[in-house]
């Protein structure tokens, strides 16, 4: 079986200004959401009570959250997760300090969230028989950590690829890289701002994984437009380009398939806490594939790579650089 | 060409072995169990009867038990269940210690996980792989340690060894008062700062002095130098490890974590426990001693009696005196810091309920130079439990007491003689403590976690087994080969590691098996460009491999960028998941090229007129269909 049966070489460059338009439009339509709406922090990130409790029927998410609000509890989002009998009961961290649920705490002179209280009216509107599947409270100085943390993590790993990138091949294409890849990292980001998907620390981690990855699709297009320069001496840069995107495009797909199917597998059947991790990975792949093939390379050719860049003027021995799809 | 050396592939061999053989312990599962042990400080041993009446015991009570052992580490009864388990704990609990009192109890009764791996794995150090609170169920808590308090706390014990200090060496001060940040202290005139500074430089390492003026007196500030500072707050951390070390022992949890994470946080995690509140009461509890002077001058009396609080004194309850309080110092002359021992027993002439307390060398001192100095003089010992202070007794000194032996008395039962002294002896925490994050997970959500943690990993697995398969053949099948030798060598590594393994962890097993596979998709389709390009079956076998390898070296290696940056940054389950992932690059480098070339070599390496590789079918543009007459092979 083969699925790629290409004749010519696609002329995608050809196309480079359409593929940087839509690309440009995605990302302003993320930056804006992001702007706008701005991310949904899980408590993890703001700190706050998460309740998960499992109850014997299916029960009405409404009669929670108005026993919840009777209590005097202030706003607490009240959702399904998994399955009908199964519930997560969120609180803002400002919620969770309503005096009437807080109780002091002798060892310390300070007030904590009195978590037993808040499970009992919780539990209470289905039935005697509910059971609290996992409670997490967070106080919110571990969360401005945990943000800047990221943040680091996120520099740390821009720094490395792109030093990488340079040392390997040039500079233009460690520059190109990185606006790929960090443009893909928005998109994620705009999705999760857009829908008000929950930003978990497991999305950040899925994220930076994310990064990592579709940095590959960039590296194994240019290795193949290094040997391309090499090879064919006739060739103008788009050219060069056109054929390096098309001799790797089956490898591209199915890789990204495969790993695909293994991230639809968590995203369908790994459960809530899986399920947002797989779907930024899910974006991450799909958008990966489109801007560090069609949006890296078309910079490229932008910031002027010729083959004089990549061809250094003393010979080397073929088997050393010809390290290609 | 295509043939490894020997030595090569027994290498591969090798690893495989080993991979399997670490990877085992992991299949076996384990139990629910309850474990009884002998305390060490009871000096007594676990044998048959004791074991008998825990079997009967559960045998009574009606909970089905899969077996109740005795080995050198104590008995083990072993259930089908978390529940029976549960269940199983109170029965042995009231069976062994029927007073209920556990604390004092000889054994300790703990939950835990037993490993059903066979005897012969665990003596070569093959072992399950560790798995978290999220896959097990359990509390979690990161405690911030509040080192502001520590520094005062160690500012306050500063000064008074400086107060008492100065007055042996008969410096004469106008007063030594503490600042937020030090220790305030004024003088008449320069020689006595002078004599006060080199004593401080002597005798107080930790303290820097600045000099300064106030008014007309000259001043002296000490405060505590960076490097003390430093030095305070990782003894504030490592006393406090230690004493919840020591109190979540007594408790009887198996298997519990207690690590410091940054510079100021104790993470604690309970496998096992539902029931945080009980944990949170007895790690915040604090209990500690202070020796005070009773606020009894003529003036204070007076002021006291008006029903004010006389300046320098705190008003506290007390069993023993009248009016059911007493007036003391603010000024502590000694903390429990220097206590050495407490034991409960009985007054040697009064036969009353008492502690007796052991100080250690500067205690003892500075008790024997405060007892001298106030004779006739009443001196309270408070008891601060959780913030609230109580006198316990405001004795009169009726002489010098050398020697360090201190005992405790009055209106004391001796049941609360005995937990005074347990209290004392389990140590007092360094600074106070918050909860900054809290997280319990029931014992069937971790379940579940698993399950739908490997059952998503298994069903990405087969679906990439099998396009790959279907899609190139025989090196699909090699492909597919080398993915589980990746997982094997993974999961052996982990377990060889004792990494904790949480949900996380588990995504990023399924995660790296999606990854690796880019490489061995490389391999193929560079075989099948060579192919194509006309080469014959042997030489494309050669070129496609190391053609490739450059390429899935640069490309791992800037997947392995991302996860060290996550290593380094993350904390809690983001760093499972790097670690996780570091590790998979790692093997799906070596498995991906080594075993798989490997895999390749046994089969068509020997082959020295092979017409076809089982790739599937390599498409050759021009040929079969015939329609584009010009086409040139590859590109242009």
């Amino acid at each position: 079986m083969e699925f790629f049966r290409i004749r010519r070489d696609i002329p995608f460059m050809k196309h480079a200004l359409v593929f940087n338009v839509i690309s440009i439009i995605t990302f302003a339509l993320a930056v804006f959401f992001l702007a706008h709406r701005g991310l949904n922090y899980s408590i993890e990130f703001t700190g706050g009570v998460v309740i998960e409790a499992e109850y014997p029927q299916p029960v009405n998410l409404e009669g929670v959250r108005d026993a919840l609000i009777k209590s005097g509890i202030g706003e607490p989002q009240v959702q399904n997760f998994g399955s009908a009998r199964t519930v997560a009961i969120r609180l803002a961290d400002k919620d969770a300090n309503i005096p009437s649920f807080v109780s002091p705490d002798p060892n310390i002179k300070k007030n904590t969230f009195d978590r037993d209280k808040f499970a009992a009216i919780a539990i209470a509107p289905g039935g005697a028989d509910g059971k609290i599947l996992r409670v997490e409270v967070v106080g919110p100085q571990v969360g401005k950590e945990l943000a800047s943390d990221g943040g680091l993590a996120l520099l740390l790993v821009c720094i490395g690829i792109m030093g990488y990138l340079a040392l390997r091949f040039e500079w233009k294409f460690s520059v190109a890289a990185i606006i790929a890849n960090m443009h893909d990292v928005v998109i994620i980001l705009g999705f999760f701002a857009f829908f008000q998907w929950e930003f978990s620390l497991s999305v950040l981690a899925a994220v930076l994984a994310v990064l990592g990855y579709s940095v590959n699709e960039s590296v194994v297009v240019f290795d193949r437009v290094r040997e391309t320069f090499k090879k064919r001496r006739a060739l103008a840069v788009p050219e060069v380009i056109n054929h390096a995107i098309t001799s790797t495009i089956s490898r591209t797909i199915i890789t990204h398939g495969c790993t695909q199917l293994m991230v639809t597998s968590m995203l369908f059947l790994g459960g809530p806490t899986l399920h947002y991790f797989a779907l930024a990975l899910t974006i991450g792949i799909l958008f990966g594939i489109y801007s560090s093939v069609l949006v890296a390379s078309p910079i490229v050719m932008w910031l002027g790579i010729s083959r004089a860049d990549l061809i250094k003027p003393e010979k080397k021995k073929d088997v050393n650089d010809g390290a290609v799809v | 060409m295509n043939r490894y050396p020997t030595w090569k592939y027994l290498i591969v061999a090798i690893a495989l072995l080993a991979g399997l053989l670490y990877t085992l312990p992991n299949f076996f599962g384990s139990t629910p169990a309850v474990q009884v042990t002998a305390k060490t400080s009871a000096g007594i041993k676990l044998d048959e009867p004791a074991r008998a009446k825990v079997e009967s015991a559960l045998a009574t009570a009606k909970v089905p038990s899969t077996g109740v052992t005795l080995d050198s580490h104590g008995i083990r009864a072993r259930f089908a269940d978390e529940d029976t388990q549960l269940k199983a704990k109170t029965v042995i609990e009231s069976a062994l210690v029927p007073d209920k009192n556990l604390d004092d109890a000889p054994y300790s009764i703990a939950l835990s996980l037993l490993s059903n791996s066979p005897e012969w794995l665990t003596k070569v150090n093959a072992l399950p792989m560790y798995l978290g609170l999220d896959l097990r169920g359990g509390v979690h808590f990161l405690y911030q340690v509040d080192m502001k308090q520590a520094l005062t706390k160690r500012l306050d014990s500063l000064s008074g060894d400086l107060r008492s200090q100065m007055r042996q060496k008969n410096i004469r001060h106008a007063g030594i008062d503490r600042t937020p940040a030090g220790i305030l202290m004024k003088f008449r005139d320069d020689a006595t700062r002078i004599l006060a500074k080199n004593l401080i430089n002597d005798n107080f390492t930790e303290l820097q002095t600045v000099e300064g003026t106030d008014g007309s007196d000259l001043t002296l500030v000490a405060n505590l130098k960076p490097e003390s500072i430093r030095k305070v707050q990782e003894n504030a951390i490592q006393q406090n490890i230690s004493t919840f070390n020591k109190r979540i022992n007594a408790t009887g949890v198996a298997e519990p974590i207690i690590q410091q994470q940054g510079a100021d946080r104790i993470v604690v995690e309970l496998p096992g426990v539902q029931d945080p509140s009980k944990i949170k009461e007895l790690l915040g509890r604090t209990a500690s001693l202070e020796l005070r002077m009773v606020c009894e001058s003529p003036e204070e009396i007076s002021a006291a009696v008006g029903g004010a609080v006389p300046f320098g004194c705190e008003k506290y309850p007390s069993k023993t005196s009248g009016s059911g309080f007493e007036l003391v110092r603010k000024r502590v002359e000694l903390t429990g810091d220097r206590l050495t021992d407490a034991q409960p027993g009985f007054d040697g002439q009064t036969q009353e309920p008492a502690v007796h307390l052991t100080l250690d060398a500067a205690g003892a001192a500075t008790f024997k130079e405060l007892t001298r100095e106030n004779v006739n003089k009443r001196m309270a010992i408070l008891l601060l439990e959780k913030n609230k202070g109580e006198v316990v007794t405001a004795p009169v000194i009726r002489s010098e007491i050398a020697g360090g032996r201190v005992q405790i008395s009055g209106a004391m039962t001796s049941a609360e003689a005995n937990n005074v002294a347990i209290l004392l002896r389990s140590g007092a925490l360094a600074a106070p403590m918050e909860i900054v994050e809290e997280r319990t997970i029931g014992p069937s959500q971790g379940k579940a976690n698993i399950e739908k943690g490997f059952h998503s990993t298994w069903v990405g697995f087969s679906l990439i087994a099998v396009f790959m398969i279907i899609y190139y053949l025989l090196f699909g099948v090699i492909s597919v080969m080398a993915l589980g030798a990746n997982l094997l060598f993974l999961v052996a590594l982990l377990s060889l590691l004792q990494a904790t393994l949480t949900l996380p962890g588990i995504a990023a097993i399924a995660l790296t098996l999606g990854m690796a596979i880019d490489a061995n998709v490389l391999i193929n389709e560079r075989v099948r460009e060579e192919l194509r390009g006309g080469a014959t079956p042997q030489a494309a076998i050669t070129a496609g491999y190391e053609r490739a390898f450059g390429t899935i070296l640069d490309s791992n290696v800037t997947t392995l960028i991302a996860g060290l940056a996550l290593l380094i940054f993350g904390s809690g389950p983001i760093r499972g998941f790097a670690v996780v992932h570091c590790l998979g690059i790692l093997t799906s480098i070596f498995s991906s090229v080594v075993v798989s070339r490997g895999l390749v070599n046994l089969i068509y390496g020997s082959r020295r007129k092979l017409a076809k590789l089982s790739i599937g079918q390599v498409w050759k543009p021009g040929a079969g269909n015939g329609a584009e007459v010009a086409a040139k092979p590859a590109a242009r």
